[in-house]
């Protein structure tokens, strides 16, 4: 499981400061649990908001992408390689925005699959902060494949 | 279930998805449904799920890679049910 898990994360077409995967804790035919934890020093806290950082709902739901759908998605393909050739393409999103994300956080995502055809994968996906709130929630979904 | 049937039942499956900038009179059977109605991957795949469901029937991979044009979904569609009746 820990080497699944850390081959996941190293199959993903990701690399900092844009990969906000930290640790897969869980991952089966029917969802994926992982953990990320925003860095105080992330690129996008010195521009949102001025003087008042807040971690982006954008970023929040690219977190969530990332995990319920790029990285289930390359658990799911059932071969998981470790070069960068795995495309994921966002489709759709719906997402509530609860609380906010503040620099330090650590989060942890769950999702669920709703259906995986013909490399389309939806999932329901929520985000827990350290006190186990729902900070956000919703249904999104993407193409997945290898190249 | 005449091919004619099949395809009335298919226009709005398929209506549901069109971009803003295509309209619904553009689906004609030899239209292809990514290059000219320009459905995008993600929403050829909810198409396909929506005819699943209407025409209670399961389509397979190879499925999939064979449909390019209205009248495929159509052909795909009749060998389904034909098969099942």
């Amino acid at each position: 499981m820990l080497s699944t898990a850390t081959h996941i994360i190293e199959s993903l077409p990701y690399k900092k400061p844009f990969l906000f995967v930290d640790r897969i804790t869980e991952v089966d035919e029917n969802g994926i649990t992982a953990e990320y934890t925003f860095r105080n020093d992330e690129y996008f806290y010195e521009g949102h908001f001025v003087n008042n950082p807040v971690t982006p709902g954008v970023i929040l739901t690219e977190c969530m992408a990332q995990i319920g759908l790029a990285a289930f998605g390359s658990y799911l393909l059932g071969k998981i390689e470790k070069s960068a050739n795995l495309s994921m393409a966002l489709s759709h999103t719906d997402m509530d925005f609860l609380y906010p994300v503040l620099p330090g956080e650590k989060v942890h995502v769950i999702a669920r699959k709703e259906y995986f055809r013909f490399n389309k994968l939806k999932c329901s996906v929520k985000m827990l902060n350290e006190r186990d709130t729902v900070v956000c929630k919703g249904v999104m979904s993407g193409m997945i494949k290898y190249l | 279930m005449t091919t004619e049937e099949i395809y009335a039942r298919l226009v709005p499956l398929i209506a549901a998805y069109l971009p803003e900038d295509v309209l619904a009179d553009e689906i004609r059977p030899e239209a292809d449904l990514t290059a000219e109605l320009n459905i995008n991957s993600a929403h050829l795949v909810d198409v396909v799920l929506d005819v699943e469901d209407k025409f209670d029937i399961e389509l397979s991979n190879s499925d999939m890679e064979n449909l390019r044009t209205v009248q495929d979904a159509v052909d795909i569609v009749n060998s389904k049910i034909t098969a099942v009746s």
